[in-house]
């Protein structure tokens, strides 16, 4: 079997505690199905994730990033995700002008009572990822290993 | 720009505000240029005594931003300012890393600095050059003749790019404010943004790839002050040292993401860079982006915040995933 046939994306997923990750949780308890390729990290805010996260992820081998968080005006300490909105745009821009593939690193709002959504926005970043192929362009190689 | 001032001229009134000052008690060091070992080479000067004070020169190759010896400086200090270092102060201040009243600007309008490595390159090492502060010509001095050479021919590429040329904020102004340059299009942002995504990605690794990790280009930036810089933090270890590509790039990106909305664009980074990495490139997207999503100019206000330290309820909305 060729290794395409198997291949799965691995997708790191930040989601901030107070809405997308409980969003997840709320998908789960509703067993709603949708793919495994996420990696869930919970992190307390959206506004807290570094570009250094993303840019570290990739580096260590994950196909694709999806960063989520409350809608805007639903942040739970009022404006940390209009702060990560403007990090998000700013990085966007400067990946794809670098010429990284364009969906490598997503964004998505997802609130805690959006399980449907949850599953919906990580069945479309699988897909859009999976269709981009194995992450090539930032993964370190390390020698000989 | 005709009204530009003479070099001399320039050199003559920076000397007298620096003596004014130091004589009255103002300032305990005027942080300047004089002239350097070779030629085409100006260096910064830290005059403290009146006698010194003959040392300050202000010529086209002082290219140096002098705003990096701000930041720590316990004295109170006078400093000469062409545009890009004013706007580099004015960060600075927002930022809390100069007190507005520990300083003293003396302002210079700036017709652009000269690229001391082109002409060498051009013209065979040793040039002697004359700048007379005219926008347009230099003159090429050799042993029995003169030769006029076109000015903007030899600017440094940031200089050519500048549209602030006179300084923002200062104290004291000598010389004439020029005429403001035009508005940048950005034109060379939009030129490798249309290139093809793998055209645009080899043109980088090629770039970054050359990159020795020496962190010359943070050095040297007025604006890299963090007591800690995040490739030299080890727990947690963000960036690996080596010089892989992987690393390198994620080094060239993060720190220039740092800079984003705060990069006063004097081309410190690249004249530091021993490997003529093309460091600009992001810098420039940067800049670009950050001027038309927040319509935001580094350093041109002390009232507005960094367009990344702050946001606004109706700002434009990126495509996000939304099924």
């Amino acid at each position: 079997m060729m290794e395409s046939d198997t291949w799965e994306p691995k997708i790191v997923a930040f989601l901030c505690n107070w809405c997308s990750y409980a969003g997840a949780d709320l998908a789960g308890t509703s067993r709603i199905q949708y793919p495994s390729n996420i990696r869930v990290v919970r992190v307390p805010c959206s506004g807290r994730i570094d570009p250094l996260f993303i840019l570290a992820s990739l580096q260590k081998g994950a196909d694709g990033v999806l960063v989520s968080g409350c809608h805007p005006g639903d942040c739970h300490y009022l404006t940390g995700n209009y702060s990560a909105r403007r990090k998000f745009a700013v990085l966007k821009s400067l990946l794809q002008y670098i010429g990284l593939e364009e969906g490598r690193v997503q964004f998505s709002w997802v609130s805690a009572a959006e399980g449907t959504r949850f599953a919906k926005v990580v069945e479309q970043v699988t897909a859009r990822i999976k269709a981009l192929g194995k992450s090539k362009k930032l993964v370190k190689e390390i020698p000989g290993g | 720009m005709s009204s530009v001032s003479s070099m001399s001229q320039l050199t003559r009134e920076i000397r007298e505000s620096a003596r004014k000052l130091l004589r009255d008690g103002q300032v305990q060091v005027v942080i300047g240029f004089e002239r350097g070992s070779l030629p085409l080479r100006s260096r910064p000067c830290f005059v403290r005594r009146e006698e010194d004070i003959d040392r300050l020169v202000w010529d086209g190759c002082c290219e140096t931003n002098l705003a990096r010896y701000l930041p720590k400086r316990k004295e109170k200090a006078a400093i000469v300012a062409k545009g890009c270092d004013s706007r580099a102060i004015v960060e600075l201040i927002k930022e809390n890393q100069v007190h507005r009243d520990q300083i003293v600007i003396i302002g210079v309008p700036c017709n652009g600095m000269i690229d001391g490595l082109l002409i060498e390159a051009k013209m065979g090492r040793g040039s002697i050059v004359e700048d007379e502060g005219s926008a347009e010509k230099l003159i090429l001095k050799r042993t029995n003749s003169e030769e006029i050479l076109d000015r903007t021919d030899f600017l440094h590429e940031h200089c050519k790019a500048c549209t602030h040329p006179d300084p923002v904020l200062y104290d004291v102004l000598v010389g004439q404010p020029s005429a403001e340059a035009a508005k940048d299009t950005f034109s060379d942002v939009e030129a490798f943004g249309a290139r093809d995504e793998e055209g645009r990605w080899a043109y980088l690794v090629h770039e970054v790839g050359k990159c020795i990790r020496c962190y010359a280009c943070r050095n040297a930036c007025p604006l890299c002050y963090c007591p800690e810089c995040f490739v030299d933090a080890s727990q947690p270890r963000w960036v690996g040292k080596s010089t892989e590509l992987s690393d390198t790039m994620v080094f060239h990106l993060i720190r220039a993401f740092h800079l984003a909305g705060r990069c006063v664009a004097c081309g410190a980074c690249e004249r530091a860079c021993p490997m003529g990495v093309d460091i600009r490139k992001l810098n420039r997207k940067l800049q670009k982006d950050v001027k038309d999503l927040f319509n935001h100019e580094a350093g041109m206000s002390l009232e507005e915040a960094s367009p990344l330290a702050d946001f606004r309820v109706d700002d434009p909305e990126q495509p996000m995933v939304d099924p």
